[in-house]
């Protein structure tokens, strides 16, 4: 049965954006599971996490209202599913702030009229691994799998902000599952322990505070080394791009060899559906996926969900 | 003297051991007049044929062989006839590998345990009671404060004559003088109304309650069921006969100008607690205003932990528990009439037992401004200097008014170990209860002045039978735990005047009707069970011999332990009937080699945990004989000579924890049993017997997989020092 | 000498987001120990809380501290009474921003302004525009310098076809971006009545 949401893709999957191979795998798994995503149209940035020095408090909280209203009234009916997981944060936050606070409302109403926009407060904010756990369910991912990942060693870095404060699926805050579980439902192999798991790659400030950022990426990657994994997986388009495009830097200033692979799980699940090497996004890497490259390139028969 | 032994085969003992040679044992060797046999003792049958034996054929003196006796006491419970139990199951084979090869040792374990029982059952008697036992039944309840009010009228609710002696003018004491309480109640968000005028009245207008305002005990005698209190007050004195007493005597604040540093006494706008709810009660919602010239308070201060946990040996070393609480709530009363006011509690920890952590929260949502800092100085004109902690610099602040949380000190009277001490204020402390004890006036002190009540197992317990301590007398409290506090207080003197009058102990050793036997033309008047007994319960005459006062005893043994010449003992356990056991046992002789050890376990935590290590099928060594005593304090050192003259190897002493934090149940008992064999170190040097002959422990009732190890360790010990050479001599 | 009336404490619960809760907090410190960054605050949460009890105005402001947050939101879970940590660190920083207070060269400050300047023109972040405005934030030599140092991130992700080198010409925008100024503006209007900051 089609299930219908209402697309925001954020800014870094926009065509040519620093996550467009993360677009192009979920794309690729959506039409496997047939899921349909429609782009709220006009939508805006959100300003993530890093705005609220120009923006102050409602400008935020506006700017999501909009892509709200948008979808109210283009997509009736239908959640809001985000697959950046700063988007999904602060959506989710103006949303609940509005759901609480009648006045709040009613000003972010008052700012959005002048772009001829009401909000009517009726929105669900999601990101698309909920959408996966909850609405289509473990079982349901794993129909379509015609390439078990097997014999890969996939370390779950889940991060902060699909995490906390909102928490995927009532999961703990320490020690979340979902991703490992993801991994092991297309047959590949999480790591059991991984200390590293839900600490921050730097977010933002990988940009304005390299250095301090990079030190926390290292861990982040050499844990994963600890424990034997052949590449990351990660919800998260700036954790994706962090993690893996500054090893270079990394192992330049602290004399490292680190060239560990960071994928998103949705290409992850585009590979195991049966996706070839563009479907899902493989080619946009810095650090090469040899081994989910290698498994998409075999060939075996499709399924369908 | 009619005896019957019962060989029970329940359990799998029937399976893991001969009980015929052990029905025969108790004929030829015990000497018992009936012995049986039954596969299933504890059942409805089972149980009517020991009845049947004991009403159609007389039997007067019973021994099971069965489980231990801490087991089936329901099933087994004949009262009128003497009555002691072989442990067959926990103590043998539940404790043995049910192997082929442990049979023989798991049987001669057996056999022992047997010809113990038989021993023993024919030195028993049944007790026949105490015509002293007093019957009054009437609760004196010392102190008017919420402790003694609510204690009052919980025993007066429950159908008891009750009668308070207040010191002061009039009833409610702290309580009574406090402006609001602190919340015990959802949503626990403001200060609450104390609810003491109400509860005054209750009590004032109860049909069973007598009540002595600016009264004082002058002197209490007597023992539980026939205590008599002389109240004294300006009327003269009355002299009152009562059944238990319950001593509710509170505390005094800490006196604030021994903190020179804090200037209290130096201005009027510097005040303690108490000092604060005057003000309060005073303003009565009106904004509370500064003392020294009427103007509105701007700036409070409260300064937490003034004089209390105080390292230095100067003031208060504890937390007094209530005093975070109460300064919330009295910053609450100044930013509830207006939230203007600038109020500062300065915290070392902020402690709010119970619920108090919603009170908390309401504080902080008010506005009250919390800091963790360290107050060095209170200046007369109120600048208060600390140490911001989390800032880590020195700080100040110019307050309008300062309020001083200083500590609680008992108002536990005189310490008996030390009469002429000064308690925490510099003052000598009166009497409260002038007991006419040989031990003491007052009840004895455990820590920091305060009444000892056995925190561990027996709280509002004290040293002296029949006398309850409740309130912050005991412990710092709060009203909450106070009021709870007198409750359970009440609760046990009832139990104490019921089982007085029938002559039974009351706690611990719950039912016990033994009493201690003198004979006193034995006695050489040494003083020993007069001044070891842990509660009190022996008074000395005119020649200088023990007189017992019979409901003060806990019936623990302490002073048959203590007594040289042994003419002390209780018709269900004495000097003879655990003698007779220890003699009882076969012991090999030294070519044999195979040791006997005894273990004289405490039947409050070592006996259970020696059970339990049973249920839990763990093996000790089968050379172990364990006799049960009911403290190691009433373990006799003629015990340890008849064993060593008998060719034991070795002897274990188990009892529990003594010291500060102590856990024996008799409190006293074993400390002195340590002591006791400190001194008997000695004579076994003399001896020429090796030290790790008598060993003592100290054991807890945790200790289960401890005590099999204890064991097998010490069976190792006697392994390498060889069995003992004075076999054969008995 | 720290003055501990409450008047910043009172300034900040009006003009700050999420300001009311800063008299909530109760000093346990697990915040400061779970930050990512800890060793990088001058000033932990904990103690900037407890600053501002303490009237310590200027330094709260001035600090960089809250600069150093980076929105991964640890310490809002575990704070035992559920402060809103980041919301009040990025609100401090915000208000420190509005009074001129932060310090000038903070490169997170920076970056704040750059980044939304940059989504609000169009109502889509501009990412190439971004990264030239950080590194050429400092001139255009030091631009140079610092793109030039960066040069193996950047043909890597232009390889892996994540990076536009036509964006600057032809930028992602958003169709109705008179609308989105004219909403902006309001917004603007109405939060700066709110805070006090319209005379």
């Amino acid at each position: 049965m089609k299930k219908e949401y209402a697309f925001y893709p954020g800014c870094s999957s926009q065509l040519r954006g620093s996550a467009s191979n993360y677009l192009t795998s979920v794309n690729s798994m959506c039409e496997t599971l047939d899921i349909k995503m429609t782009p709220i149209p006009d939508w805006n940035c959100c300003g993530a996490s890093i705005s609220y020095a120009g923006s102050g408090e409602l400008a935020r909280h506006v700017m999501n209202a909009r892509n709200f209203a948008l979808a109210e009234t283009h997509l009736p009916g239908q959640d809001v599913v985000a697959t950046c997981a700063a988007c999904w944060l602060g959506a989710k936050e103006t949303q609940e702030k509005l759901d609480a606070s009648s006045q709040l409302l009613a000003e972010t109403n008052e700012a959005l009229k002048q772009a001829g926009l009401k909000y009517e407060a009726k929105a669900q904010v999601r990101h698309m691994v909920e959408v996966l756990i909850e609405d289509i369910g473990y079982e349901s991912i794993a129909k379509p799998v015609v390439k078990p990942l097997e014999g890969v060693k996939f370390a779950g870095y889940v991060g902060c902000q699909t995490n906390r404060p909102f928490g995927i699926a009532g999961e703990s805050f320490e020690n979340p599952m979902y991703l490992d579980k993801m991994v092991e439902t297309v047959g590949g192999e999480p790591l059991t322990k991984y200390e590293q798991k839900v600490s921050c790659c730097g977010g933002a400030l990988a940009f304005s505070e390299p250095d301090k950022s990079q030190k926390q990426i290292k861990q982040i990657v050499e844990s994963a080394y600890d424990h034997g994994a052949d590449m990351i997986v990660t919800p998260c388009p700036l954790c994706q791009a962090n993690v893996e495009i500054y090893q270079s830097e990394i192992n330049r200033k602290h004399g490292t060899k680190l060239a560990m692979p960071v994928a998103y799980y949705s290409q992850l699940l585009a590979v195991a559906y049966g996706a070839t090497p563009k479907q899902a996004g493989l080619d946009g890497h810095v650090i090469q996926p040899k081994k989910l490259q290698d498994i998409a390139i075999k060939v075996v028969p499709l399924k369908k969900a | 003297m009619k005896t019957a032994a019962y060989i029970c085969g329940g359990c799998g003992i029937a399976e893991r051991l001969d009980t015929g040679r052990l029905a025969k044992l108790a004929e030829r060797e015990g000497k018992i007049n009936m012995v049986r046999q039954h596969p299933f003792l504890c059942s409805t049958e089972g149980v009517q044929a020991i009845r049947d034996d004991i009403e159609k054929e007389g039997a007067t003196h019973v021994v099971l062989a069965a489980c231990s006796r801490r087991a089936k006491t329901e099933a087994f419970h004949f009262p009128g006839v003497a009555l002691t139990r072989a442990n067959l199951r926990e103590g043998v084979i539940w404790v043995q590998p049910a192997t082929d090869d442990a049979r023989e040792l798991a049987q001669q374990m057996a056999d022992d345990y047997v010809r113990m029982g038989c021993a023993e059952v024919t030195r028993m008697m049944v007790p026949a009671g105490n015509p002293q036992t007093g019957k009054n039944k009437r609760i004196l309840v010392v102190g008017g404060g919420i402790s003694g009010l609510t204690a009052a009228l919980a025993a007066a609710n429950a159908g008891y004559e009750t009668l308070i002696v207040e010191r002061t003018p009039q009833l409610g004491g702290w309580a009574g003088a406090l402006y609001r309480r602190i919340p015990d109640r959802e949503p626990f968000r403001d200060p609450a109304d104390t609810d003491v005028a109400a509860l005054v009245d209750a009590v004032a207008s109860h049909p069973r309650i007598g009540i002595h305002v600016g009264a004082t005990v002058a002197k209490t005698s007597g023992a539980p069921g026939r205590f008599t209190a002389t109240i004294a007050s300006a009327k003269g004195e009355i002299i009152e006969e009562v059944g238990a007493i319950v001593q509710a005597t509170g505390f005094t604040p800490y006196d604030a100008t021994r903190l020179a540093e804090f200037s209290y006494g130096k201005s009027p706008d510097i005040v303690d607690q108490a000092g604060l709810e005057r003000l309060a009660k005073s303003a009565d919602g009106r904004a509370i205003a500064r003392p020294s010239n009427g103007a509105p308070v701007k700036t409070v201060v409260f300064v937490q932990c003034a004089g209390q946990r105080d390292d230095s040996g100067r003031h208060l070393p504890y937390c007094s528990g209530f005093c975070c609480a109460a300064s919330i709530k009295q910053a609450m009363y100044f930013k509830d009439a207006s939230p203007a006011i600038n109020t500062v509690v300065i915290y070392t920890d902020l402690r709010v037992p119970g619920n108090g952590e919603d009170f908390y929260r309401s504080a902080q949502a008010k506005g009250i401004t919390f800091t963790k800092g360290k107050v060095s100085a209170v200046e007369p004109d109120g600048t208060v200097r600390f140490r911001d902690l989390i800032l880590d610099e020195e700080s100040a602040i110019e307050a309008d008014l300062v309020v001083l949380a200083t500590g609680q000190v008992p108002n536990s009277g005189v310490n008996i170990e030390a009469p002429d001490q000064e308690n925490a204020n510099g003052l000598k402390p009166i009497s409260v209860l002038n007991l006419d004890y040989r031990q003491g006036r007052d009840l004895p002190q455990l820590r920091h002045g305060f009444s000892d009540s056995h925190f561990i197992c027996f709280p509002y317990e004290t040293r002296r039978t029949g006398i309850y301590t409740a309130g912050p007398v005991r412990r710092p409290m709060d009203i909450a735990q106070a009021a709870e506090d007198a409750t359970g207080a009440a609760l046990k003197a009832i139990q104490a005047v019921e089982n007085a009058q029938l002559g039974r102990a009351a706690h611990p050793r719950s039912g016990d009707l033994s009493f201690p036997i003198v004979r006193l033309d034995g006695c050489t008047q040494c003083k020993r069970c007069t001044v070891e007994c842990p509660f009190g319960a022996i008074e000395e005459e005119a020649r200088g011999f023990p007189v017992f006062n019979e409901s003060r005893c806990r019936r623990c043994g302490t002073c048959m332990g203590a007594c040289p010449v042994r003419v002390i003992s209780f018709e269900n356990y004495s000097v003879d009937s655990v003698a007779a056991q220890i003699r009882a046992v076969e012991v090999p002789d030294e070519t044999e080699e195979k040791p006997r050890i005894l273990i004289l376990a405490c039947e409050n935590d070592a006996l259970p945990a020696l059970d339990m290590a049973g249920m839990q099928r763990l093996s000790y060594s089968a050379f172990a004989r364990v006799v049960p005593v009911r403290c190691l304090g009433s373990v006799n050192v003629s015990w340890i000579t008849d064993a060593i003259n008998a060719g034991y190897d070795g002897i274990m002493l188990m009892g529990c924890k003594h010291g500060d934090d102590y856990q024996c149940h008799f409190v006293k008992g074993s400390e002195l049993a340590a002591y006791r064999m400190s001194k008997v170190e000695d004579t076994l040097k003399q001896m020429a017997l090796e030290r790790e002959r008598v060993a003592t422990y100290e054991v807890a009732i945790t200790d289960i997989e401890r005590l099999p190890r204890l064991i097998d360790e010490y069976a190792k010990t006697i392994e390498r020092i060889g069995l003992s050479p004075m076999k054969g001599f008995a | 000498m720290s003055d501990y009336a409450g008047d910043f404490l009172r300034e900040v619960e009006a003009r700050v987001e999420e300001g009311e809760w800063v008299k909530m907090c109760m000093q346990c410190g697990v915040c400061a120990g779970s930050c990512p960054f800890g060793e990088h605050w001058e000033h932990s949460p904990q103690k900037i809380f407890m600053m501002i009890r303490a009237g310590k105005r200027e330094e709260v402001l001035t600090s960089d501290s809250m600069w150093m947050c980076t929105s991964c939101y640890n310490c809002v879970v575990r704070c035992p009474r559920e402060l809103p940590i980041t919301q009040i660190m990025h609100g401090l920083a915000t208000y420190a921003e509005r009074l001129g207070l932060a310090p000038k060269m903070q490169p997170t400050r920076r970056f704040s302004l750059v980044f939304w300047n940059n989504c609000t023109k169009t109502g889509r972040v501009n990412e190439l525009k971004l990264v030239m405005q950080v590194y050429f934030r400092n001139g255009f030599i030091a631009g140079l310098k610092e793109a030039w140092n960066m040069r193996r991130v950047g043909l890597g992700l232009l390889l892996a076809k994540r990076m536009n080198p036509f964006e600057l010409f032809l930028p992602h925008r958003c169709k109705d971006q008179k609308g989105i100024q004219a909403m902006l503006k309001k917004a603007y209007e109405i939060e700066d009545r709110k805070r006090g900051f319209d005379s």
